[in-house]
Formats: C-alpha cells, sequence, structure tokens
C-alpha cells in the first residue's frame, strides 16, 4: 500500500493546461498571486473567479481535488476570518460583552478569506496540472540566469529530481525497517508523545544509514554512466515555447488589465 | 579526445589486465566504502597481482566468494577506482590516464547489483536518457536510442513508468537499457541477479546472452556458478588473485580445486558426474540442461531399439 502513492499531488489528465510550458506557468502563478493583492472590491473578486474558474474549467481537474488543496489552510482561514472580523472598528452590527461584529470587519474578513481561497487554488492548480520532474525543469531553466552569481542552478535541479525519485524507494525502507521492528517486539502506536518520539530512534537510524549507502551506490552509478555536472550535458525534454503558451500569455495579459482597470477605474 | 593516436590495433584484446594491484584505504579515498565489504583491514590487496585478457566481444565470467575482490577488479576496468600498482588498458586507452576517464566509462557500461540504487530518474525514460545527455547527444538522437535500448531489453511499453513500480528484474533491465543508450563497447555486470528473484533473476540472463550475441564484449561478475556456463571464459578468484582461468568444460573437469574454492558445480555439471558414477555414458562437455536432456533422451532411446 505504501507504494502507491504519489508525491505532490499531481493529477493526470491531457488537458491544454498540463501541457503548458512549466515555466510559463510559474511566472504565471506568480502574476496571479501578485494580481490578488491588487484587488480591492467584490468586482475585482469576480473577474478573478471567472478567470481562475475557466482555467479550472480547463485543466479538466475535478473540483474536489480543488478543494481539497484548501483542507489544510482551513483553520488559518478560519482564524483570519475570526480576527478581522472582531478586531475591526466600525458600525456595530451586533455585539455580546466585549465581543463586536463591525460591518466593516465582516466585509474585511470575507475579502481575506476569498484572497485566501483564491491564493491556494490558484497555486495548487500549479501543481495539480504540472509533474514535479517537469516542475523542476522549469525552475531549472527559469533560474539559469542566476547561474552566473554563483547558484548551483544544475545542482539543485537535480537534488530535486533525485529527491522525487528516491522518496518511493526510501518509504519502501522505512516500511521494511518497521515491520522488521515490530517484528522483534517495538511498539510504535502506544503511549504518549514523548513515549512515541524515542520509539522512532530505532526506526531513524537504520533509515539514516540506509540513506547513505543509497546515496553511495547511486553516485557510484552516476559516475559509471559519465555523469560530470551540468558542463555540456544536454537534456532529453527540452522545454519549448509552443503556440498555446503564446494563447496563454495573451489571456493573462487580458486578465492582467482587467483587474488593473478596475482597481483603478471603478 | 585527441587520445584516438593512442588506441592500438583493433585485434588485440580490448581489456588488458597487467599485473593489476588495489589496495582499499591506500590513494583511494572514495573507494572507502567498499573496503567493508571487503575486510576493514586497511592496507590489505583486494586486488593482488592479478593479469587478465579480455577478447572483443567475447563472454567472460569471474567468479568467486564475497571477498574475493571480483567487484574491486570490475571497478578497476572503467575508472571508478584506479589501480595502485600495475595497469589497466581498456578499450585502447590506459585507466590511469586522467584525461581519458569520460572516454572510458562511455565504452565500459556498468550494471550494478542493486536494482534501487542506479536508477537516477522516476521516470524510465528518462533514466534510459541520463547516459546520453552526459555525453552531450543531441535530444532526437537520444529518444532514437532510448528506443532501440528499451526494445533490446524488452521495456520500451514501460517507458513512462516509475521505476519504484517495476519488478527487480525490469528494473534491472531498465538499468541495462541505461547503459546501452552510452553505445559501450563492453558492459559489465557487477552481480546483476544477486538481489533478484528466480523469474528477473532468468530475464536478466536471458538479456545478457542476447547482447553478448550482439557483438558486445560481456564480463560478467556472479557468484552463481549456472550463470557461467554460456560464457567463453570463466576467471575464478580468490583471495584478491586468479586461483582458475579457463573455458567451462575445462574449469567444471576439475571439480575439487572448484570446490576447495568455496564453489559449487552446476546443477547440470554435477549431475553428469553422479550419473557417469552410476555407469551412464554421459560425457563431460554438457553444460546447459538442453544439452544434457539431449543427451538421455538419445540413449534412451538407443537401450529401447
Amino acid at each position: 500500500m505504501i507504494r502507491d502513492i504519489t508525491i505532490g499531488q499531481y493529477y493526470p489528465e491531457y488537458s491544454k493546461i498540463h501541457k503548458l510550458d512549466p515555466r510559463l506557468k510559474i511566472v504565471v502563478t506568480l502574476v496571479y498571486i501578485v494580481s490578488l493583492f491588487l484587488v480591492k472590491d467584490f468586482i475585482g473578486y469576480a473577474i478573478v473567479f471567472a478567470s481562475i474558474g475557466l482555467v479550472v474549467a480547463m485543466s479538466k481537474v475535478p473540483i474536489r481535488f480543488i478543494l481539497r488543496g484548501l483542507k489544510p489552510i482551513f483553520l488559518i482561514i478560519a482564524f483570519t476570518f475570526t480576527l478581522n472580523m472582531l478586531m475591526t472598528k466600525g458600525t456595530i452590527l451586533w455585539s455580546w460583552g466585549f465581543v463586536r461584529i463591525t460591518e466593516e470587519g465582516l466585509y474585511n474578513a470575507v475579502f481575506m478569506a476569498l484572497r485566501l481561497i483564491f491564493l491556494i487554488i490558484g497555486s495548487s492548480l500549479l501543481t495539480l496540472t504540472t509533474k514535479p520532474i517537469k516542475l523542476t525543469d522549469g525552475i531549472e531553466s527559469l533560474l539559469k540566469p542566476f547561474k552566473k552569481m554563483g547558484l548551483p542552478v544544475h545542482e539543485l535541479a537535480m537534488m530535486m529530481t533525485i529527491a522525487l525519485r528516491f522518496i518511493p524507494t526510501l518509504l519502501e525502507e522505512t516500511d521494511k525497517i518497521m515491520k522488521a521492528q515490530q517484528a522483534r517486539g517495538a511498539d510504535f502506536e502506544t503511549g504518549g508523545l514523548i513515549k512515541r518520539a524515542k520509539a522512532m530512534i530505532p526506526l531513524l537510524i537504520p533509515l539514516f544509514v540506509g540513506a547513505f549507502r543509497i546515496a553511495q551506490d547511486l553516485a557510484m552509478a552516476m559516475e559509471a554512466r559519465c555523469y560530470h555536472g551540468g558542463e555540456g550535458r544536454t537534456k532529453l525534454n527540452a522545454l519549448k515555447f509552443r503556440g498555446r503558451d503564446a494563447a496563454a500569455i495573451i489571456f493573462v495579459v487580458i486578465y492582467l488589465s482587467a483587474v488593473v482597470a478596475e482597481r483603478i477605474f471603478v | 579526445m585527441g587520445v584516438d593516436g593512442l588506441r592500438y590495433a583493433e585485434n588485440d584484446s580490448i581489456i588488458r589486465i597487467e599485473d593489476l594491484v588495489f589496495a582499499y584505504g591506500r590513494e583511494n579515498e572514495d573507494a572507502e566504502a567498499d573496503s567493508s565489504r571487503a575486510r576493514t583491514d586497511a592496507t590489505f590487496n583486494a586486488v593482488d597481482r592479478v593479469s587478465i585478457r579480455v577478447e572483443r566481444g567475447s563472454f567472460t565470467s569471474v567468479i568467486g566468494r564475497n571477498g574475493s575482490g571480483k567487484s574491486t577488479l570490475a571497478k578497476n576496468i572503467n575508472a571508478l577506482l584506479l589501480p595502485t600498482g600495475g595497469r589497466a588498458f581498456v578499450a585502447g586507452f590506459d585507466t590511469a590516464d586522467e584525461t581519458a576517464v569520460w572516454e572510458i566509462r562511455q565504452r565500459v557500461g556498468m550494471v550494478f547489483q542493486n536494482p534501487d540504487n542506479q536508477l537516477v530518474s522516476a521516470v524510465v525514460e528518462d533514466d534510459v536518457a541520463f547516459g546520453p545527455e552526459n555525453l552531450g547527444v543531441a535530444p532526437e538522437e537520444i529518444r532514437e536510442r532510448i528506443r532501440v535500448s528499451l526494445s533490446a531489453v524488452d521495456m520500451y511499453e514501460h517507458r513512462k513508468m516509475a521505476p519504484h513500480l517495476l519488478s527487480g528484474g525490469q528494473k534491472q533491465r531498465v538499468a541495462i537499457a541505461g547503459v546501452l543508450a552510452m553505445k559501450p563497447e563492453i558492459i559489465i555486470f557487477d552481480e546483476p541477479t544477486a538481489m533478484l528473484d528466480p523469474e528477473g533473476r532468468a530475464e536478466v540472463m536471458d538479456i545478457i546472452k542476447r547482447l553478448h550475441d550482439e557483438k558486445i564484449t560481456v564480463v560478467l561478475i556472479t557468484h552463481f556458478m549456472e550463470e557461467t556456463v554460456t560464457s567463453d571464459r570463466i576467471v575464478i578468484m580468490d583471495c584478491g588473485r586468479v586461483a582458475m582461468e579457463g573455458t567451462p568444460a575445462e574449469i567444471f573437469a576439475r571439480s575439487d580445486e572448484i570446490e576447495s574454492l568455496g564453489l559449487k558445480l552446476p546443477f547440470v555439471v554435477e549431475l553428469s558426474a553422479r550419473l557417469r558414477e552410476r555407469g551412464v555414458p554421459v560425457p563431460s562437455g554438457l553444460l546447459t540442461e538442453e544439452a544434457l536432456s539431449a543427451h538421455l533422451l538419445a540413449l534412451n532411446g538407443k537401450a529401447r531399439n
């Protein structure tokens, strides 16, 4: 069962959004996040909602997958919502003791919560429609200009690629060690927090040793296959800018001008 | 480049090892990890004055018990380890020549024991592309090499899969494809079947035989005698030295010596010997199950007539 886990939250599908250049998707996501902070009223959010809704529909990712991304930050949203609602001064709508809910507070609370929700939807759409490997390629390519400043871009990307490759292997290893320790009477499930943390030590030490062994083997195998850093290396899947990427840019430009225009004129 | 002038005549041995000595812990620091596998003594010779020649296109098996130095010897062939003493000439290059190291490793592919720890990428085809990418091969050419080498190991239909979802034998075949994509002249298999189930073992051995048929020089490091029967030559190592060397027929005829080295005769050879003891006329040259059963069937036919 541990073999079935997927890394990140990629949703396999053959949509136009999935096929976009990962570099473009990363940049667009950043632009989108910035644009959320330009929005100053609900008309602006209507534009955001219409655009992101269209992209979600085109991506063919089921809505529940997108909403699932909101789950981990539900507490943060609830916290921001409550604080905004209670802490803003203004026309009092309802009060009980020292608790006062103001009209401006309610407005702010909804406004901020929406901003967070749109933020998460946008960024999870990136990881839902882009394979981790493509994402790595995209990041490597986007960071290339920083190579001159001494940033080891290729090395970072290679580390990410290898990490992605070895997550399942290490999980299997963990599973194996856990079963071996359980067979010898180790108990990982009962007891308080401290007792359970202590029980992890016989799990972590062999895991670390195993990881170093894997690293050593892998380094040897990579050297045997002529790996000598990023110098003079070609790429099988060189990123290519296509027609649909240009179309996406036009869409983003229209979206951004609409948001900006709304902020200035409405 | 520019070293081509040093490459010698085509008819010379593709691997020529002369008096090679290798000691862990003396000057090869990155080799430290392996010393635990061999022995912990810091300055003992894992390989001790070994001289071997391997002919172009041949299939050589190197066999020996754990710690006999066979893996260390293998790593000296593609310059993963450099000799402490003596020399190794591979495909025309001296492994001690630092400028030739990538030339050597492109020509000498190596498949390792652990199928999990030698695949680099999370997608099969990307992993096969890893070697050619390092060599700076153009992307269209890499695609073609992926197709050819994955087809050669019957894994082309799995090219989009994640390695951790494959069986051990399949992973090992992907590793072989990754080496093939670099168009090597020699492939060294360092106990490629040691961690596989019988099915995976058979798959991998089948591929190795096929590669040999396609004129690739094969060096198989193993500790299963059964796997050596189809090779052209067998080298038996013990305590860092060559203990026996010869064709399978020559080697298996010396059964007492083999057993004294802690190795077992292949099942078929053992069976033939026992049959001979009981008076069944079985010649000593039969090495495969097919050959032995054909011979026995023929005998049976004669007896009935």
